[in-house]
């Protein structure tokens, strides 16, 4: 069924109708109207069988997941930015103990300083927490991505996150094409856990492994990730065969047939960017996009044999790996070992700075002029930086970075002082 | 299930783990000798047959009982019970009223005709008892009960010795001692009465073993001046004489000399027979007096009046003439030179007794020592297969100490018979320090009921009447069970290893070496001092 | 002469069991057939308190719940002793996930149990005093405040033990700890801190709190299987030595317990809704000295200065008189 709606109420609508029977909920923006909804589905009685549960933090949220699904439960909650920090000690240890939980991130910057906007610093952070990271481009994405990704956890035994960009998804209005009920239960089958905690045949989940065994344990956790690099595409070719449209899988090209430069990035800034590759292919340029779907697992094969017939490729990143560059970055460069090519990495839309298609198309000419640096900071205020450098040079007591700033651009709020 | 690798465990796995190898000191179980037994001069385990009373298997106590003392009844009345002196209890809130329990169990066994096991084959062995006192049913006893065949000569007309002729009724009815003796010859045990024995050696014929107790029956005298209307009697022949029709005729006045228990049973006895406040003249202080306290208190409850240091210098008709003494440094008694004279028409002495010995006259080589027998450690006489106990040997003289040497003897004979050696095993004696007594709750000792006073100064009524089923296993249940196992469960509950097996009702419990980590807390919390921690050898 | 009733002297009502009680008058721990959920060949040292507490808590919530029981874990000295790979000492289904989330994990499991509807099966959550008054206390909270049905259960040592003894909001004022160390001035746990967690948790008004002593088992048993009989949050507290942390000799881990209740250090008592509605009145007072002394922890307090007992005295008569502990 069609329908005009927020890309939170799209998620939750996803989540329901994967039939959670645990969801835990703990406000923060941007995910917030995912459980708001889904709270509310469980109160009128929408979505039944479920226990949903007002916690006091995101490690509690995700904690009781771990709980949750301990005892067989399918079990979901959402977070974004702090509140994945705040579980983060849960977040490795839902996934060291195998329980396919699944996470909506609203993807979201993290601070010093605060900021309720979005980039992908939150879900980079835990990238090696040993949870699928897969990440929405558009919301009709994200949610089908949910459907899948209980799938795929539960498959696997192993946690999944859906990363979908705060705002700019979850809180943009678009049409959603809601699956059926029907057709998502019978893609989706009732959970059936590896291992659960049963009075009638009791397990002691949780172990303290020593170094005779701990290697062993995260081993197995990798040999997960890399059967889901086979499972992500099949899940996503049979959920086109159900459902008619191709969501998710390992990675999305665009346009690369021939391209010379090809712009790789995650989630819903590869829309702009393939409407900017449009428009640069309309004037003659030889250039396409990648756009990655699954971060953990990464796709090393598929991004080689997309990328190796470029002569560049530039990597548009929404997380700073502060004193190098990009993770994505990362992944790319690896998967095109051995080839000789031009690689940029692209540092965009932190705190959710707008990344606007002209920037964008400025840039990719940069790239085709072969002026592009190794790394660059997109539509970065080098004067604002600049002033606050020469401050800290000048002044020992040079005061708070972000509000000398704000006052820098001149804030109505830093006037006050 | 299938289980992830390491992260999940099968339940209870542990077990592969071997804790035990930690251990420095393991706890081993003992049973510790109970402060009780021994303190018995029967050598009666108090502990044990409690322990049995405890669960009201009364029938079940009264055998282990008579395992070492054949007269349960006769010991519950007439035994001045040192093992209560010694019960750990004392140091707690009372010490356990054994002897009142003990009665209980004679009692119940007379009521229901209960008769010992007898496991033991017939050994086709026979020996003869000379004399029926406590020594020698004793021995007679025991012996019956190794499977010997026994004989008893009894010069009297009537068997029990001292427990006949010695204890005042109230303090024994005759019923319950013909009761227990009577339970002697049910099981087969001959005894042949009026046989005063003359000639040990000539008896001694045509048995293969012979255990002689003829007792202490002489009255040991002291001269004292007398008028000749004057009445002095020993106390030996006054409590002989109330056995007999006539009972003696002792006037209003009397006045006992000693300060032993036989002094107050004359006093009492007295007392009982129409005498006016009885008076007991004693050359030193009261808490000097051989008799036991409990003894004392009941005669000074009846009327008995005492006089410490003084000593009877010479009788007239009508009085006696006493001179006060005072205690040296030392403790004797000196004379002071200051006389007095108190009212008396009978002055009864109980001054100790002797044994007559001529029925040893044709012993070759015996040895005596004081007027007594000599024996060895196997209570044998310098005559092999002759063996001697009771009064008539160096030792403590009361009823329980002659059971114990009847007892004692009867060993030794059924080693001798067998040419072996009777080994007592030698036991660790749990003392108080050993308990762990935060478990026991406070309870004090049940009273038995005592005759009410007018009564028992006129009437040979019993003095103390029994426990009530009831009170007795209130009683039973006050034991702290020293040094042996009661089975509370503790070490059981109390091991952070579980290291301890229980094996069920009455099997007790058993360590598990392989997970026991010796960390001491089961021996430490056993209420009872019924674990031990030896070092380990490493 | 009157009769009085007959009682079981022997051992009154304090030992685990005993051949001549009724079974119904024996604790769980003297049944043959106990559960023994933590079983041998954990690896807790000689003489463990906290493994005590746990099987004779765990076992009494088995009978109770008949045997229809989970439970989740905090980190600590009982996860650590009885789950190193590749052994377990449980018996029961058994979690650990991390430090602070024992409750958080516990509600997870009670709500998946409701969802699937198995009512019979009940949650117990449990951790050290670390994980429990410190790290783990913002869980506890929020499974409190929620009513989550989970009873949660604190093993209290008074001090981080796995890691090697350091403070903890549970540690006693005067207490030798790593990072309290008996040096300077004021040697030890500073007085006038510390938080006493089972009045906290009565604050959340949740319908049962205990504390509770390895010292009395019968006590013990018996609140436990209270608190199973109550739906909702319940917080039992369990007081449980520690040899190797307070420097008491394994063989004293009851007696330090026992001397902590008599001397009025630690106050037995249960609460209902926020109500106190019972306590163990002290059966043989003694001076916190007799506790103290007995414990290489507090050493240092026994120099010629002895301000700091009579403190510690002081915290014993306040605790006695707040919480009734003389009987009349």
């Amino acid at each position: 069924m069609l329908q005009q709606i927020e890309g939170s109420r799209a998620v939750a609508l996803g989540v329901a109708l994967c039939r959670p029977e645990v969801i835990c909920a703990y406000p923060i923006t941007p995910q917030t109207h995912i459980v708001e909804a889904l709270g509310e589905m469980v109160k009128k009685g929408e979505l039944e069988n479920c226990e949903y549960i007002n916690v006091e933090s995101e490690f509690a949220a995700l904690s009781v997941s771990i709980g949750a699904s301990a005892a067989g439960a399918r079990s979901y909650t959402a977070t974004a930015s702090q509140g994945l920090l705040y579980m983060a000690e849960a977040v490795y240890n839902a996934a060291g103990l195998g329980l396919p939980i699944v996470m909506t991130i609203g993807n979201r910057a993290i601070g010093a300083p605060i900021n309720i906007w979005n980039d992908h610093s939150d879900s980079m952070a835990l990238r090696d927490a040993g949870w699928i990271q897969l990440y929405a481009e558009t919301n009709q994405e994200a949610l089908d991505l949910h459907i899948q990704a209980f799938r795929l956890a539960e498959a696997l035994s192993c946690p999944v996150m859906v990363c979908v960009d705060g705002f700019i998804l979850t809180h943009a209005y678009e049409r959603i094409e809601v699956p059926d009920a029907k057709a998502v239960d019978e893609f989706l089958p009732p959970f059936e856990p590896v291992q659960v905690l049963d009075c009638d045949d009791p397990v002691s989940i949780g172990a303290m492994v020593g170094p005779e065994a701990f290697m062993e344990v995260k081993y197995l956790q990798h040999h997960k990730q890399i059967r889901a690099l086979e499972l992500i595409p099949a899940i996503a070719d049979e959920f086109s065969k159900k459902f008619g449209r191709q969501s998710g899988g390992l990675v999305k090209p665009y346009r690369i047939e021939d391209a010379e430069t090809i712009v790789v990035a995650l989630g819903s800034v590869n829309g702009t960017i393939k409407d900017v590759v449009d428009e640069m292919r309309r004037e003659g340029h030889l250039i396409g996009s990648l756009a990655i779907a699954s971060f953990r697992p990464f796709p090393l094969k598929e991004a080689r044999s997309a990328l190796e017939k470029a002569k560049r490729v530039v990597v548009i990143e929404k997380s700073l790996s502060v004193g190098l560059g990009g993770p994505l970055s990362d992944g790319v460069r690896k998967s095109l070992s051995g080839i000789a090519m031009k690689g940029h990495t692209v540092i965009a839309g932190l705190g959710g700075r707008a990344i606007t298609g002209k920037s964008l198309k400025d840039l990719f000419l940069k790239a085709e002029r072969n002026e592009l640096e190794l790394l660059n900071f997109l539509d970065l205020d080098w004067k604002i930086v600049n002033q606050q450098i020469d401050r800290e040079r000048e002044t020992r007591r040079s005061g708070p970075i972000a509000e000398n700033i704000l006052k820098s651009i001149g804030t109505v709020a830093s006037r006050i002082a | 299930m299938k289980k992830p690798f390491a992260i999940t465990l099968d339940p209870g796995s542990s077990l592969a783990n071997h804790t035990g190898s930690w251990r420095t000191e393991r706890p081993v179980y003992v049973d510790r000798l109970p402060p009780c037994n021994h303190a018995c001069p029967a050598g009666e385990d108090v502990q044990k047959w409690l322990y049995h009373a405890e669960s009201g298997e009364y029938r079940k106590a009264w055998e282990s009982l008579v395992q070492n003392n054949p007269f349960p009844a006769i010991m519950g009345r007439v035994c001045y019970h040192p093992c209560e002196t010694a019960c750990n209890r004392g140091a707690l809130d009372e010490s356990v009223g054994i002897h009142a329990v003990e009665r209980f169990l004679g009692d119940e066994a007379i009521r229901q005709g209960w008769l010992p096991e007898m496991k033991e084959k017939e050994t086709g062995k026979k020996v003869l008892v000379i004399g029926s006192g406590p020594s020698g049913l004793s021995c007679a006893y025991h012996l019956r009960l190794l499977g010997h065949r026994v004989v008893i000569m009894e010069a009297e007309d009537r068997a029990g010795g001292m427990m006949r002729y010695g204890i005042p009724k109230y303090r024994l009815p005759r019923e319950v001692l013909e009761a227990e003796v009577g339970r002697l010859e049910k099981i087969g045990i001959e005894i042949r009465l009026k046989q005063k024995v003359n000639d040990v050696m000539e008896v001694m014929e045509g048995f293969d073993a012979t255990f002689m107790a003829v007792g202490a029956h002489i009255a040991k005298r002291a001269y004292i001046p007398a008028g000749d209307a004057s009445r002095i009697i020993d106390a030996v022949a006054m409590l002989h004489g109330m056995e007999s029709d006539s009972r003696p005729r002792l006037g209003r006045h009397v006045v006992v000399y000693g300060g032993g228990n036989t002094a107050i049973d004359v006093a009492r006895t007295a007392k009982r027979l129409g005498a006016e406040e009885p008076l007991i003249v004693y050359r030193r202080t009261k808490d000097r007096m051989p008799a036991h306290e409990s003894e004392m208190n009941e005669a000074i409850e009846e009327g008995i009046r005492f006089r410490w240091l003084s000593t009877v210098k010479s009788m007239e008709e009508g009085s006696i003439t006493v001179e006060k003494m005072v205690l040296d440094e030392k403790g004797f008694p000196q004379p002071t030179g200051e006389f007095e004279q108190i009212e008396a028409d009978c002055l009864i002495l109980a001054l100790g007794q002797e044994s007559e010995l001529d029925l040893l006259k044709n012993v070759p080589r015996l040895e005596t020592e004081k007027g007594m027998v000599k024996v060895d450690h196997a209570m044998m006489t310098s005559r092999p297969g002759l063996f001697a106990g009771g009064d008539m040997v160096p030792s403590e003289k009361t009823v329980t100490t002659g059971i114990g040497h009847g007892k004692k003897a009867a060993r030794h004979i059924d080693a001798w018979l067998r040419n072996a050696d009777f080994h007592e095993e030698e036991r660790e004696i749990a003392e108080f320090g050993m308990l762990n007594t935060w478990y026991f709750s406070d309870a004090p000792k049940t009273v038995q009921p005592v005759l009410d006073l007018v009564r028992r100064q006129s009437t040979f009524d019993e003095v103390l009447s029994g426990l009530s089923e009831q009170n007795a296993l209130f009683e039973a249940r006050r034991c702290l069970s020293c040094g042996n196992c009661f089975e509370c469960d503790n070490c059981y509950g109390v091991c952070p290893d579980n290291a301890v097996i229980k094996l069920g009702p009455g099997l007790r419990f058993r360590f598990n070496y392989d997970f026991c980590k010796g960390c001491g807390l089961c021996a430490q919390e056993c209420p009872c001092g019924a674990i031990k921690m030896i070092p380990e050898s490493i | 002469m009157s009769l009085q009733p007959v009682k079981f002297y022997q051992t009154g009502t304090f030992t685990v069991g005993n051949r001549l009680l009724d079974e119904s008058m024996r604790a769980v721990q003297a049944n043959m057939t106990r559960t023994n959920s933590l079983n041998s060949g954990h690896r807790a040292c000689q003489g463990c308190g906290e493994a005590l507490g746990a099987r004779y808590a765990i076992d009494a919530a088995m009978r109770a719940a008949k045997n229809r029981l989970i439970a989740a874990n905090a980190t600590g000295c009982l996860e650590v002793f009885s789950t190193p790979y590749p052994e377990t000492s449980w018996q029961i289904p058994w979690m650990h996930s991390v430090f602070a989330n024992a409750a958080s994990v516990a509600t997870g499991i009670a709500a998946a149990l409701k969802v699937k509807k198995k009512n019979d099966v009940r949650v117990i959550a449990q951790g050290g005093d670390g994980g429990t008054t410190d790290i783990g206390f913002a869980c506890l909270s929020g499974m409190f405040e929620r009513n989550d049905d989970v009873l949660y259960i604190c093993y209290d040592n008074e001090a981080y033990m796995n890691t090697g003894v350091q403070r903890s909001s549970a540690t006693p004022p005067g207490a030798r700890t790593a990072t309290t160390p008996a040096v300077g001035p004021h040697p030890g746990n500073p007085f006038g801190t510390g938080k006493n967690l089972p009045l906290i948790a009565m604050a959340h008004q949740i319908p049962y709190v205990a504390t509770a002593s390895i010292a009395n088992l019968h006590d013990l048993e018996a609140k436990v299987e209270k608190a199973m009989g109550i739906r909702g949050a319940r917080y039992i507290h369990i007081y449980v030595p520690c040899p190797l942390g307070w420097g008491s000799l394994p063989s004293d881990t009851m007696k330090v317990a026992r001397l902590a209740v008599e001397s009025g250090l630690f106050p037995l008592f249960e609460a209902e809704h926020g109500e106190i509605t019972s306590r163990i009145p002290i059966r043989r007072k003694v001076p916190v000295e007799e506790y103290l002394k007995l414990q290489r922890r507090f050493a240092h307090l026994f120099g010629e200065d002895r301000t700091a007992i009579r403190m510690i005295q002081e915290i014993a008569d306040r605790n006695i008189a707040k919480f009734g502990l003389e009987e009349k």
